[in-house]
């Protein structure tokens, strides 16, 4: 198929709103007030970060302690190359810090000049974020340190006054979005003003918008076939509620409309008609703006009701 | 941080009904096939999995799919790829958001109760819509890591690195690795990368291009039978003898990163060390993790590792563990293995393992 395929950029970002549970509360909290927690677990292990259930055995763990600011680099990668979104807009390592006091290791970026000035063993210390709202992004990085291992470490009872309770974890992901062969078939078609679907070679069945499979026969459908313009309303809703960002006075009539020719119903709105008068079997036409690229709604044509029977395998 | 305890040594459990795989397809996987829906991808590999045991879709008793919604940036991705099956009227069907490995484990559980005969499996991925190293970062511990954003490749490099410094692996041995799969690639048309590659700058060191799988779109599927039907359809069918999966501590830092004993334990569960195997299709994307595996399943230098190229060939995310699993079962079909080891993997640093033995009548 020589047809170039058509693309588009599409981002999908989210704000993921999560709430903590005692221990990363406590974590993340302390992160803020420059101070490191771990937990206990019972056979005397202490895990940076900390976690709520014990890796090994899955036991409940509440008891907080307080570790070090300073640790030693466990492993490392150099960076040259920061991505979008990762601690440092410089060439940074990744670490993997073992903090002292801790018995596992936590993963952050380590600020050095180049790969021949880190190594696996080195000491480093917490570089905090200028500001600090409870997030693992409180630590900016780590930094060389030229010291013993040492700090205070000991019990701490998590109390702090306005304690983090929940993270926003914001994600974005950009990609370029390409239909396929049988959708862009569509969407070039409908810049024309014309609707296309696709034939079944073994079933017959005439599909729009056309994916390029028949969910029937499981097999390709090539054939492209010319539909409508005009159809026949199957079945239809009133929608009374108005949604958000959109300029359409309720009430107003949605509804399936089997086009001429095809042999599945697509939907879209109705209008040019009171919407208590829409019914099954209406006659209705695309009618298109300026400058759209699909047909901004239907409306009716004056020809005589379809019969029942024209459309019911449709409905 | 002590591995899973070897104390309570399992018994292997023996399946109560012989399943085996009867065919395997994959596409030509590609760096970028936007000329083609997901559907439009995944069909012909479909076809040719029914085409080589002559069965229509109808008489498929069980089918189960994996894929991403991240790869592809859709929710519900999977229900398009649905079209081509043919799942009207209605099916059996099933779907895991993991790679098509995982689905195979679903529909092997299936046939094992005996609601099923047959089962179809496939499972497929666009990487080159968006940015995969970004994409695979959304699965990380949502508080503590993926804040950071840290990437595939830096968490794989992590773990090389902890490799070099416990004297496991040096950069040389690693290119080692790299090259040959590549060479052993050269035997397979669908691969990606074939042949002599370059191992390139550094992409996130000690990791060098060469070290890392290379991005692409492709699919699979794989057809599943029981007992006598499975010898009706395939010459010589490739009997599950065992199959289990593990996974370990998702904080990467109470992880010892040389060693992956949830492989170990899968395999022993799926009786892989009752008896060498004379083949292994080691799911590892990196140079580095095939040095991991091998240790830990006690792979030696007589086992034909990843003789089809392995990911290092051709990664498409969400098919490349089925893929090892259907490169294993076409190598007892050709007979030119007896008895297999597939392997898939999932998560940062090879975090949850899936281990099936395969075995060919004698
Ligand atoms: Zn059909």
């Amino acid at each position: 198929m020589p047809t170039e395929v058509l693309r588009a950029p599409l981002v999908v970002e989210f704000p993921f709103t999560r709430s903590l549970g005692p221990v990363q509360s406590a974590f993340l909290t302390g992160l803020r007030e420059r101070t490191v927690l771990g937990v206990k677990t019972k056979d005397g292990r202490t895990l940076v970060p900390p976690v709520e259930y014990d890796p090994v055995t899955a036991d409940e763990i509440r008891d907080l302690v307080e570790v070090g600011a300073t640790g030693t680099v466990t492993t490392w990668a150099w960076n040259h190359e920061p991505r979008r979104g990762q601690p440092l807009d410089t060439p940074f390592a990744w670490v993997l810090v073992r903090l002292d006091g801790a018995d596992t290791a936590l993963l952050h970026a380590l600020d050095a000049p180049g790969p021949d000035e880190v190594r696996t063993g080195m000491r480093v210390r917490i570089r905090w974020a200028a500001e600090r709202t409870g997030a693992i992004t409180d630590i900016a990085c780590f930094e060389a340190y030229e010291g013993a291992v040492g700090g205070e470490v000991g019990p701490h009872d998590g109390e702090f006054s306005d304690l983090v309770t929940g993270i926003v974890a914001h994600a974005r992901l950009d990609y370029t979005y390409a239909p396929g062969r049988a959708q862009t078939a569509y969407i070039n078609a409908l810049s024309d003003q014309k609707t296309v679907g696709e034939r079944c070679p073994s079933c017959h069945k005439v599909y729009v918008p056309p994916r390029g499979a028949c969910p029937t026969c499981g097999v390709a459908t090539t054939e492209r076939v010319e539909v409508g313009p005009r159809g026949t309303v199957t079945t239809y809703c009133i929608v009374n509620i108005k949604a958000k960002n959109l300029d359409i006075e309720v009430p107003y009539v949605y509804a399936h409309i089997a086009l001429d020719g095809a042999d599945l119903a697509l939907h879209a709105r109705i209008a040019g008609i009171p919407y208590d008068q829409v019914r099954m079997g209406l006659r209705v036409e695309p009618v298109w703006t300026e400058g759209g690229r699909f047909p901004d709604h239907y409306r009716p044509t004056g020809e005589p009701d379809a019969a029942y029977d024209t459309y019911k395998e449709l409905v | 941080m002590p591995s899973a305890k070897p104390s309570a040594r399992p018994s292997v459990m023996r399946p109560v009904r012989d399943i085996a795989i009867v065919a395997f397809g994959q596409t030509d996987h590609l760096r970028s096939t936007d000329e083609l829906s997901e559907v439009e991808m995944l069909m012909p590999v479909l076809h040719q999995v029914l085409a080589a045991t002559g069965l229509k879709t109808s008489d498929i008793g069980f089918t189960c799919s994996g894929s991403s919604d991240y790869l592809a940036g859709r929710a519900f991705s999977f229900t398009m790829a649905l079209d081509g099956v043919g799942a009207w009227p209605p099916i059996s069907e099933s779907h895991v958001e993991m790679d098509g490995a995982w689905a195979l484990y679903e529909a092997w559980t299936k046939l094992l109760t005996g609601e099923a005969d047959t089962a179809l499996v496939y499972s497929y991925g666009k990487s080159s819509p968006g940015s995969v190293r970004d994409v695979l970062t959304r699965q990380l511990d949502p508080y503590y890591v993926a804040p950071l954003w840290p990437d595939s490749v830096a968490l794989a490099a992590l773990q090389a690195q902890a490799l070099i410094d416990a004297g496991d692996a040096d950069e040389p041995a690693l290119a080692g690795v790299a090259a040959r799969s590549r060479q052993d690639a050269s035997a397979n048309s669908h691969a990606q990368l074939r042949g002599s590659v370059a191992q390139g700058d550094y992409v996130v060191r000690p990791l060098r291009t060469g070290d890392c799988p290379p991005i692409g779109d492709g699919a699979a599927a794989v057809i599943l039978a029981a007992g006598e039907r499975a010898r009706d359809l395939c010459e010589r069918p490739a009997w599950i003898r065992g199959i289990d999966h593990r996974v370990e501590a998702h904080s990467l830092g109470v992880r010892d990163l040389t060693d992956s004993p949830s492989s170990r334990l899968a395999a022993e569960r799926a009786g892989a060390f009752e008896r060498p195997v004379d083949t292994a299709e080691l799911h590892a994307p990196f140079t580095s993790q095939e040095v991991v595996l091998r240790k830990a399943l006690k792979l030696g230098a007589d086992v034909a590792v990843n003789p089809s190229g392995g990911a290092l060939a051709a990664n498409p995310v969400m098919a490349a563990g089925l893929i090892r699993l259907g490169e294993a079962a076409a190598r007892i079909h050709r007979g030119e293995s007896d008895r297999a080891l597939a392997h898939a993997t999932s998560g940062p640093c090879l975090q949850q393992n899936l281990v099936a033995v395969l075995e060919g009548d004698s």
